[in-house]
């Protein structure tokens, strides 16, 4: 009990659709108000046979039923598809909106970045903001004062304190805005895909700055889409989906039945109706599937073994030069690579009517771990006329079973890069300073 | 070339031996790549958690959906009062940035309204004035109509305004109608100083009377903070109020006293236009500045007790309608 800085018990969360479109006229309170006392007839005979039919259209659970507990000190995160109520439950808990059921108990100061630089005025200076988004954020002046040289360190913007910070770059502005979140001295932090901005060097900075929070005793709980940075920063989290809490643990496998889970893509997508396949009245796809050199459709694919990725398309006007071309993204959201058809048969000849199915085949040891999403698309190239381009038509996952023989070898720890070839490396032995000093220490060591 | 993309290698994997930099990834590396095939000298130290504050003193904050009536939370207003100043700072900082004239804006507008009414209320129409020279005797109530009508405006579409704070942190929501009151007191200490000197060119001494302005000055702000509220609330799930918003302030200047004078109005019917906040505030200003016209009577309780419920029951509706406010807004 005296450990836990987060709990939540049956947390529900229920919207009325349109409402966090759509602003209600004066007009249509108005018509409520007349039409209420006959509504309230009707609904009275409808709630003593329970059908709701109205309301039930008209609201949607963005959460259902979250419970979990964070301990003190420990980094937490949060994942889960798009939409799946991430953000709501990160609300919740920063108070900024009540849940409908349930309740949640935090012991400590609440810190919440949901975004970065709240409040920030583009006419102020960067000494300005600092203070007024300090003291929105909860700190006191004093504290601010106290933290302000430290902050604009950390930011590297000292030569611009004084500039308003309408004239600062983009990158400039965020690492300000971090900075001065990063320096919040509260026991619980709740954050929000804020890693997500900024350029690679400070995204780096910020998660040292996170880590360090960590090791100082504070409880930070983190939203994200960015897998890595969740098994990196976190050693437990949380998956949701369908509104409720769909699996908690290590972060390893959490992440990892996330990415079995498919992303919503799957290893083989058909559009068995040609009216509504992405295409037009040139070329329409049809099909594409992640298939093993042995042709079997899988999702899964032995890091050593080549991939083909088929796409089956109908051409519907006939004279047409078309490529096709695919498109590689990894579940960081980089893209990889995009690859162009290059089969001499129909390179530079116009195609008949009729189907094709083209494959592209990617070598094996060439990608790295990981689940790669596929977007598939038709061009003609001259001029660029783009026929589709389905993006998430298909997901795959690339494993390593660890046999030794891949690229990573024995070792079978996290592997960073993208790629992963397996490289011809070459030794020679026994050339000049075989008998220097050197080589005795290493010997020593092994 | 390569010697930077060494080095950035080395970083992204291994900034725990870097100085300058924090532990990059702690808990990867005690079992990574790097660490384990370089360096197995390295005993990762492994941070345990310190707690710097024992958990009898960390504050409990508990979340749940809230039922029937809620308190105002005045004692959580008073802890976030640097937030409440650090608003109202920045409003009055923003508010004449890039203006050629700056502040001297607080004056213009009531200068000139001032100069207008004197023109065809004061000169042309004859309109009485209570033995007062006209030009006094209006900018005396555009002083605090010129307050509330400011006050009222940004503290209506401050909800609005302040949408993204609203949206993606937690203070008390009371914090932002509220600033945007207080702002609107600089113009009015500026457009102030113009009422001295005119005084002075005019020979008028103020009573002990003046001791009552800071009384008047706090009515004309909670009348602008209480409709304030409705309005601002409204305005978070309604837009409509955005629109009307310009259109009720002018026809509330006109029939507030503000370019005529309340004895205008039939003596019997004088508690009756107290309902009318606005003209118990501006008789009771003009009274405790100039201490020439009449001290206001009933007119002025009958306006107190008005401002008093439109105040309190305005808390209570925002308080209620708060809590919707991330999601609506």
């Amino acid at each position: 009990m005296t450990d836990i800085a987060i709990r939540c018990e049956g947390i529900a969360k229920q919207y009325r659709i349109g409402e966090r479109e759509r602003y209600r006229a004066l007009r249509d309170v108005i018509t409520d108000m007349v039409t209420a006392p006959f509504r309230r007839v009707r609904s009275a005979s409808q709630d003593s046979s329970h059908v709701n039919g109205n309301n039930k259209e008209t609201r949607f659970w963005a959460l259902k039923d979250v419970s979990f507990e964070i301990k003190r000190g420990e980094v937490a995160g949060i994942i889960g598809r798009n939409g799946v109520g991430k953000s709501t439950l990160l609300k919740i808990l920063s108070r900024i909106t009540e849940p409908t059921r349930g309740s949640a108990d935090l012991w400590g100061r609440v810190g919440s970045l949901l975004e970065v630089g709240t409040g920030f005025h583009p006419e102020l200076t960067g000494r300005d903001n600092i203070f007024l988004n300090g003291a929105i954020l909860g700190m006191r002046k004093t504290e601010i004062a106290r933290k302000f040289d430290e902050i604009v360190a950390f930011a590297e913007v000292e030569k611009f304190i004084d500039t308003p910070v309408k004239r600062y770059s983009s990158g400039m502005y965020m690492r300000l805005a971090f900075a001065v979140a990063a320096h919040l001295e509260l026991e619980i932090l709740l954050v929000d895909e804020v890693l997500a901005v900024g350029d690679a060097s400070f995204q780096k900075k910020c998660l040292n700055k996170m880590q360090s929070l960590s090791e100082h005793g504070r409880t930070v709980l983190l939203v994200s889409h960015n897998m890595s940075s969740v098994t990196r920063l976190c050693e437990r989290t949380i998956l949701l989906d369908d509104g409720s809490v769909a699996c908690d643990g290590r972060s390893q496998e959490v992440v990892s039945v996330y990415l079995q889970s498919g992303v919503g893509a799957s290893a083989q997508r058909q559009w068995d109706n040609i009216e509504k396949a992405p295409g037009n009245d040139v070329v329409r796809l049809r099909a594409v599937r992640v298939r093993t050199e042995t042709g079997e459709v899988t999702d899964t694919i032995d890091i050593r073994r080549p991939i083909g990725i088929e796409m089956e398309f109908d051409v519907l006007k006939p004279g047409c030069l078309l490529v096709p071309n695919l498109h590689f993204v990894n579940e960081e959201g980089v893209y990889l690579f995009a690859a162009s058809d290059h089969d001499p048969k129909w390179h530079r000849r116009p195609r008949p009517r009729g189907r094709f199915v083209s494959t592209a085949w990617i070598p094996g040891n060439f990608l790295s771990e990981g689940t790669l999403t596929v977007g598939a698309a038709v061009s003609t190239m001259d001029p660029v006329v783009v026929h589709f381009f389905e993006r998430d038509a298909i997901a795959f996952h690339v494993v390593d079973s660890l046999d030794g023989d891949s690229a990573r070898g024995d070792y079978a720890g996290p592997f960073p890069g993208v790629v992963r070839p397996l490289l011809k490396w070459t030794t020679e032995y026994g050339l000049g300073i075989a008998a220097s000093p050197l080589a005795g220490v290493e010997d020593g060591n092994r | 070339m390569a010697e930077i993309d060494v080095a950035q290698f080395l970083a992204c994997v291994c900034c725990r031996f870097d100085s300058n930099i924090q532990p990059y990834l702690p808990r990867a590396l005690e079992n990574s790549y790097i660490s384990e095939m370089t360096f197995t000298e390295a005993t990762p130290s492994r941070a345990t958690p310190a707690p710097s504050v024992g958990q009898s003193a960390l504050p409990h904050t508990r979340i749940e959906p809230s039922k029937g009536w809620i308190s105002l939370g005045l004692r959580e207003l008073w802890q976030y009062r640097e937030l409440l100043f650090f608003l109202a700072w920045r409003d009055i900082k923003v508010r004449y940035k890039q203006t050629a004239l700056g502040a001297a804006w607080a004056v213009i507008q009531p200068l000139f309204t001032m100069l207008v009414f004197t023109l065809f209320f004061g000169r042309l129409a004859k309109v009485p004035s209570d033995g007062i020279p006209y030009p006094l005797f209006s900018y005396t109530a555009l002083l605090p109509w010129q307050l509330f009508a400011y006050a009222l405006t940004e503290s209506s579409n401050s909800v609005v305004a302040n949408e993204r704070l609203i949206t993606k942190v937690y203070f008390p929501r009371l914090v932002v109608p509220l600033a945007s009151i207080v702002a609107g007191l600089v113009d009015f200490v500026i457009a102030f100083a113009l009422v001295i000197a005119m005084m002075i060119w005019y020979g008028v001494r103020p009573t002990l009377a003046v001791l009552t302005l800071p009384f008047f000055v706090i009515l004309t702000m909670a009348t602008a903070f209480g409709v304030g509220l409705w309005l601002s609330a409204l305005n978070a799930q309604y837009r409509d109020v955005r629109y009307t918003l310009t259109f009720i302030v002018q026809l509330w200047l006109f029939a507030s006293p503000v370019a005529y004078s309340s004895t205008l109005v039939p003596a019997r019917w004088r508690p009756f236009y107290g309902l009318n906040p606005m003209a118990g505030v501006i008789e009771g200003f003009r009274w405790a500045l100039l201490g020439k016209s009449q001290a206001p009577g009933t007119m002025l309780w009958v306006s107190v007790v008005v401002v008093a419920l439109v105040l309190v029951g305005g808390l209570y509706y925002y308080r209620r309608m708060e809590k919707t406010f991330a999601d609506v807004v």
